[in-house]
């Protein structure tokens, strides 16, 4: 089968403009990374802050050019530095950003925002928008009285939810999700993996998930991906990586993901008291 | 004395369905050298009752509270100039979301400077100084580099840990710490929380940690409140919390942990429980 995603040697660097005083500078954000997604299955990104994932997100949304190396989405090749994206290929690949606030237009309300992209990429008749809008609002655990508000009236976790909401309403084939969840509280998020689970299940969806949530990714990945300054440091099946990880890095993530175990509340207290 | 008392905080949002109470009587204290955690749902007031405290809701909010202490200096009856002079010193914030805080039409660097420039009598040098030594406390490389960046030229993470920089120039005697770390891999999320805890026991600052991550209640909270819907649902010392919670919500709360997860499905709270068994629950 021809994966939905496969990535070869993908590279991104940015260059920091000089001025008068001082040289301008490459920085080599993501050094040349492969990888393939099949589809219906997830693939998650882990990784130091600043080691790249945001940055191979936005290239594997098409929304920046890779520097160098090859994508391919359905067995297609895609350079959006050499040809503009079809419509059609623009809604295949969604993105979930980072940061919610800043995704969301604050001078729009939610509707507007979720019914957007159907005017853009589609002919549903507005009526129908709505309803859909509405029909996902409620699937993503925010209520009808949502739909007319703006951006600044919800919560840091709602707006994460009507972020991933806005990236559903296309019914993409792949979706990427740079830290979807970590914005929400356990039930949320709860809440959120499920229905991107029941998603994924119900229209084959293929994903792609960053997230520094380890207990997260051992529960939704099917294949993790580890990135250092830029590399993939591990590449493996998710048992692989978590039963037997080869690099140093991996090892003191593992190591350093924090517990919730009354021993070491009380070892801490202990520790506290003494000093 | 405390270092903040809430008493009876009540905020309410007038919106097109008519008014909303997002914090409903929620009363707290933090004592210097003290770590409060506040965890609790997305939605339930967490966020709005902490800026409620420090006076930056929009004017949509109507805020009231029996009792506003900060140092047993009144918040509520202070004027905003006095005020002004107390919050960025000695309360500061950390914002939920870092990269909307941030200005992105100024270089980091000049932001941090701004705030030691307004709230200290350092010069121009050393307010250089002390940022760099900030960014490397909060552990951005090349800081000299990085101070003259702009807000988009830095990662999710980063941006926090300039946030969380910036918050902490002045020394406060308060931080409000709204989710942290969130942007941040384990392993940096611990040299963060390591510094806080540092900061915290050598000059004795109080610390309002906001957060949905039990395991950052576990490694640094000596107190947690657990709010819902704008209530407190359960306050107890943190061993207690973990060992014998009391309230059914915070019970489902800690079984909602991913690690308890069975057969592919999460727990989730709100799907088992009503609101009335929730704040009938309620051990205050
Ligand atoms: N527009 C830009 N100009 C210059 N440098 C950039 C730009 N965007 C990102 N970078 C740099 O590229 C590196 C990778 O950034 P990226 O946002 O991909 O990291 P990340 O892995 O998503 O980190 P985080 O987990 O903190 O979000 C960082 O060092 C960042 O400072
Ligand atoms: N300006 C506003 N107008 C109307 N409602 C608002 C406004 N700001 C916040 N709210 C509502 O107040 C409630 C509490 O919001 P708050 O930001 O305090 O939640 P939170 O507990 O911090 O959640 P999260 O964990 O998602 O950040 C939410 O239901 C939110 O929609
Ligand atoms: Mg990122
Ligand atoms: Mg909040």
């Amino acid at each position: 089968m021809t994966p939905v995603l496969e990535a070869r040697n993908l590279k991104r660097d940015y260059h920091i403009p000089g001025s008068l005083l001082k040289k301008g500078k490459t920085v080599h954000a993501v050094k040349g990374v492969s990888f393939k997604v099949e589809q219906g299955k997830t693939l998650s990104i882990v990784g130091e802050s600043g080691c790249g994932k945001s940055t191979l997100a936005r290239m594997v949304t098409m929304i920046d050019p890779v520097t160098s190396g090859e994508m391919l989405i359905d067995g297609q090749k895609v350079d959006i530095a050499a040809e503009p994206l079809s419509s059609d290929m623009r809604s295949k690949v969604q993105i979930v950003f980072q940061n919610p606030y800043g995704s969301l237009n604050p001078r729009k309300k939610i509707g507007d925002i979720l019914t957007e992209p159907l005017i853009i990429n589609t002919k549903i008749p507005a009526a129908e928008r709505r309803d859909r809008a509405m029909a996902m609002l409620k699937k993503v655990g925010l209520e009808e009285k949502h739909y007319s508000r703006y951006p600044h009236m919800f919560s840091g976790g709602q707006r994460q939810r009507v972020a991933i909401a806005r990236a559903l309403m296309l019914n993409p084939r792949l979706l990427v999700l740079d830290e979807p969840v970590s914005a929400l509280d356990l039930s949320v998020q709860a809440q959120v993996l499920n229905l991107l689970a029941d998603l994924q299940e119900e229209f084959h969806l293929t994903y792609v998930f960053i997230s520094h949530d380890l207990s997260v990714v051992r529960h939704i990945s099917d294949d993790v991906m580890v990135m250092y300054f830029g590399e993939a440091v591990e590449y493996g099946s998710r048992d692989q990586v978590f039963n037997d990880p080869q690099h140093s890095y991996t090892k003191t993530l593992f190591a350093a993901t924090p517990r919730v175990d009354v021993e070491a509340i009380k070892a801490r207290l202990e520790r506290r008291k003494r000093a | 004395m405390s270092l903040l008392e809430i008493q009876n905080l009540v905020v309410e949002f007038q919106t097109a369905s008519g008014p909303f109470r997002a914090v409903d009587g929620v009363s707290l204290k933090v004592d210097e050298g003290e770590v409060l955690a506040i965890v609790g749902e997305s939605g339930s007031g967490k966020s709005v009752s902490m800026l409620a405290a420090m006076g930056l809701l929009p004017w949509t909010a109507k805020v009231t509270a029996d009792k506003l202490l900060f140092n047993g200096r009144d918040l509520q009856a202070m004027s905003d100039r006095d005020r002004r002079k107390i919050i960025g010193k000695e309360i500061s914030m950390i914002f939920q979301e870092p990269v909307a805080s941030l200005n992105p039409c100024f270089t980091v660097g000049y932001q941090i400077e701004e705030v030691l420039r307004v709230h200290t009598d350092l010069d121009r040098k050393a307010r250089w100084d002390r940022a760099i030594e900030l960014f490397q406390l909060v552990g951005i490389p090349n800081p000299e580099e990085r101070l003259g960046h702009y807000p988009h030229q830095m990662s999710g993470g980063q941006c926090q840990r300039v946030m969380i920089a910036t918050a902490l120039a002045c020394n406060p005697k308060l931080l409000i710490a709204d989710e942290p770390t969130t942007a941040l891999d384990v392993t940096i999320q611990k040299q963060i929380l390591d510094l806080l805890m540092k900061l915290q026991a050598e000059h004795g600052m109080g610390l309002i940690m906001i957060t949905h991550d039990m395991g950052v209640v576990a490694e640094t909270a000596d107190r947690v409140i657990v709010q819902y819907k704008g209530r407190k649902i359960e306050e107890a010392d943190v061993l207690s919390l973990f060992e014998s919670p009391k309230s059914v919500y915070t019970k489902a709360l800690l079984s909602a942990l991913p690690e308890n997860a069975v057969g592919g499905r999460l727990p989730t709270i709100t799907e088992k429980l009503t609101d009335q068994q929730i704040f009938e629950g309620a051990v205050r």
